[in-house]
């Protein structure tokens, strides 16, 4: 049974640009997803996922409800088991890079009663660069704060996170993920729920992280948004569909793949995608 | 008894003045060693909350049960009489409530079993085998088992030195493990997935916490007992969240309220021996913890339910003057609202308390903290006026009301839970570019002009 999806998968995917793959040394991509499957209490989650992320670029992963989107990222960053498969973050595997990866886990993963401060959540970024038995000093505070300020928080440093907003936290968490200062980011639905101000500051960090010349990993579920906000998109439902510019795979065709039978939300887009572009 | 007769009896009040100046060395020892550990269980305590492992205490202590009356039997079997040392004792409580620690995380992984099942499923287990146990140890010939009784229900005052240094020890190390590994262990408690992302192995941090708590509830057994050892670790964490919102304060408050609880428990015991020293420190944890949580200053009920109040009063001041306000801005007309015009005029108070559907009390309370305030003067029977101060209040409050209702209107996607209206401003949630585009937009002439209201007023409140 197994067999005939995966070759029924094969059948539907568009070629990944592996030529290119082949010229750059491995060091220099970002990201490489090989053959990984995924599966939780026998069940496959993600089957066979192949992906190569450019350099620099943002990148959306687009898919429904259940289709696997985080648990990709949670795979890649080793959270989850990996059933088959690997992953190469600039070429090594991430227990060897994780200095170099920056993650934003769903708002809704944590207890936003916990009794610390914006700025002690920031500075959990760094609790790995401060190592062991040693207090957050001066340096990682202003570190942290700068970060806060990135994301325009940093009137809210010593604001308690329970009193903060939706936004305001969501903020906070990709302010600790960008302490950390690192080459390659994965943010899980930092777009979920959060007032316009949020949405704003937060494209304009994705934007800037791209041009310092990182390269950034977006779950993302509002579709109207994907074209506008990012360079590259992966279509994932356990599967992965499709996978490149947005311009190219960003498509009605491949949407319908990837939503199947939802096709009221895909009417509506591609009749907005119908439109000439004003930008 | 009465007090008067406590005290009046004089070997009570010499005890009572031995205890309070440690004039015995075993009085200081158990005190010293004691206190530790009160320190450290509120400590690991703190962790253990924030973890949402609080239960975990309870499992613990009843799981060493059946670890103590095995111990007791093997020992004796093999060597009679050495049933009753303090380290064997220990030694089967740690090893029964390390297993039963293992067991509902092994359930809670390996099954679709919910925590909380989990731990009292564990918890019966151990207990009943315990139970079951001891009544066999009771049958055997030695086993008086006074001595294992202790366990169940703590013997603080009764202490000898040995195992005061050995609770002393262990609690000091528990102290500087919790502190050397403290950021560690928020970030465990906090935010589980990001640490295992950034590398920390969770399960090895999470053991940790575990070995801490099975530790401290141990050396608890001996002072206050297995049903009330885990108040020992939880009262003191709970008490401290109501005053603070830190992570650190809240620890060393925590560890502060236990080292105390224990410290009076100790003292009080020793001047009234017919007291049970596990009950005195768990009930003086637990007059510290109401204390807490009715005058704690972040969350505690009574400083909440003030800013409650003040809140209201707040809004009921901002409510009337803007009532004032607009009661007069039809007759000076919009532009000419200038602080100095809104004191001319005379306001009816009848006329103003059908502005808006204010209860009748309610009203003639709101005037009278106004006036106390030096914002309303009474001009005539049910006349006032603005005082210079409440019309320039007057005039923000309206300002402010304006412009979120504008805002409000035309920026339907804003997060609903951003709007304050209490809080002093708009000023605070958009920055200062909204601010003046929202003005622009209003056709506010000046930067702190008063815009005209988007809808009609007065139509509602009649």
């Amino acid at each position: 049974m197994s067999t005939s999806v995966v070759v029924d998968h094969e059948a539907m995917q568009e070629p990944l640009p592996r030529p290119v793959a082949a010229q750059s040394p491995a060091s220099m991509v970002p990201l490489l997803i090989e053959d990984v499957t995924v599966a939780y209490h026998r069940r496959p989650v993600l089957w066979n996922i192949d992906y190569q992320a450019p350099s620099g670029k943002l990148i959306a992963i687009v898919g429904p409800n259940g289709s696997g989107k985080t648990t990709l990222i949670k795979a890649t960053l080793d959270l989850v088991p990996r059933a088959a498969g690997q992953v190469l973050i600039f070429g090594e595997p991430y227990s060897q890079q994780r200095h170099r990866v920056g993650y934003v886990p769903q708002r809704t993963s944590v207890d936003w009663d916990f009794p610390v401060s914006a700025l002690d959540v920031v500075a959990m970024g760094m609790y790995r660069k401060i190592g062991w038995l040693r207090r957050v000093s001066r340096k990682y505070r202003e570190a942290a704060r700068q970060s806060l300020d990135r994301v325009g928080m940093a009137d809210f440093a010593d604001r308690q996170i329970n009193q903060l907003s939706g936004g305001q936290q969501q903020r906070v968490f990709l302010a600790r993920a960008l302490a950390q200062n690192a080459d390659l980011y994965f943010m899980d639905e930092p777009f979920a729920g959060v007032d316009a101000s949020t949405e704003r500051a937060i494209v304009e960090v994705l934007r800037s992280l791209r041009e310092s010349g990182k390269t950034v990993i977006v779950v993302h579920h509002d579709l109207q948004t994907v074209d506008e906000y990012f360079d590259e998109v992966v279509l994932l439902n356990m599967r992965l569909i499709a996978a490149g510019p947005t311009a190219e795979v960003f498509t009605p065709e491949n949407l319908r793949k990837t939503y199947g039978g939802k096709l009221a939300l895909l009417d509506q887009l591609s009749e907005k995608m119908a439109q000439p572009r004003s930008r | 008894m009465s007090a008067s007769a406590l005290l009046a009896d004089d070997s009570l009040w010499e005890l009572f003045s031995r205890a309070i100046s440690l004039r015995d060395y075993n009085t200081r020892v158990v005190l010293a060693g004691t206190t530790m550990l009160g320190i450290s269980g509120g400590l690991v305590g703190a962790f253990l909350i924030l973890r949402k492992r609080a239960l975990a205490a309870d499992v613990v202590s009843h799981a060493a049960l059946p670890g103590i009356a095995l111990a007791f039997l093997l020992a004796e079997r093999f060597s009679p009489g050495s049933g009753r040392s303090t380290g064997v004792l220990l030694l089967g409580a740690f090893v029964t409530g390390l297993l039963g620690m293992a067991m509902t995380l092994a359930i809670r992984s390996w099954t679709r079993i919910k925590d909380d099942a989990a731990l009292a499923v564990v918890l019966g287990l151990f207990f009943g085998v315990g139970t079951a146990l001891f009544t066999v140890v009771q049958k055997t010939k030695t086993g008086n088992v006074a001595g294992l009784r202790d366990f169940v229900f703590g013997k603080t005052a009764s202490l000898v030195a040995a195992d005061v240094w050995l609770i002393g020890g262990i609690s000091v190390a528990v102290i500087v493990l919790c502190g050397g590994v403290f950021k560690e262990l928020s970030l465990l408690c906090f935010d589980e997935e990001f640490a295992a992302a950034r590398g920390y192995r969770t399960t090895m941090l999470d053991g940790l916490l575990t070995l801490m708590a099975v530790t401290v509830t141990l050396i608890g057994l001996q002072s206050v007992g297995l049903l009330l050892v885990v108040a020992l670790l939880l009262i003191p964490p709970t008490a401290a969240r109501f005053w603070t919102n830190d992570l650190k304060i809240m620890s060393i408050l925590a560890a502060v309220i236990g080292g105390v609880s224990c410290a009076g428990g100790v003292v009080l015991s020793s001047s009234f021996p017919r007291l049970a020293a596990g009950a005195v420190i768990v009930l003086t944890g637990s007059v510290l913890f109401l204390v807490s949580l009715v005058f704690g200053k972040e969350r505690g009920l009574f400083p909440r339910w003030r800013s409650q109040r003040q809140f209201e009063q707040r809004i009921g001041r901002s409510d009337l003057l803007r009532a004032c306000y607009e009661l007069l801005e039809p007759i000076l007309g919009s532009d000419e609202t200038t602080p100095e015009s809104l004191t001319i005029y005379e306001i009816d108070a009848l006329v103003l308390s059908v502005t808006r559907q204010w209860p009748r009390g309610r009203f003639h309370g709101l005037i009278a903290t106004a006036v106390r305030d030096g914002l309303l003067v009474l001009s005539s029977k049910d006349g006032y006026h603005l005082t210079l101060r409440g019309a320039e209040e007057a005039r923000d409050a309206v300002r402010r009301h304006r412009l979120w209702e504008i805002y409000l209107l035309t920026q339907t996607d804003l997060d609903p839970r951003l709007v304050d209206r209490g809080a002093d401003g708009i000023e605070h949630v958009l920055d200062p570019d909204q601010l003046a585009e929202l003005e622009r937009r209003l056709g506010g002439e000046s930067p702190h002009g008063v815009p005209p209201s988007p809808h009609p007023i007065g139509a509602s409140g009649t």
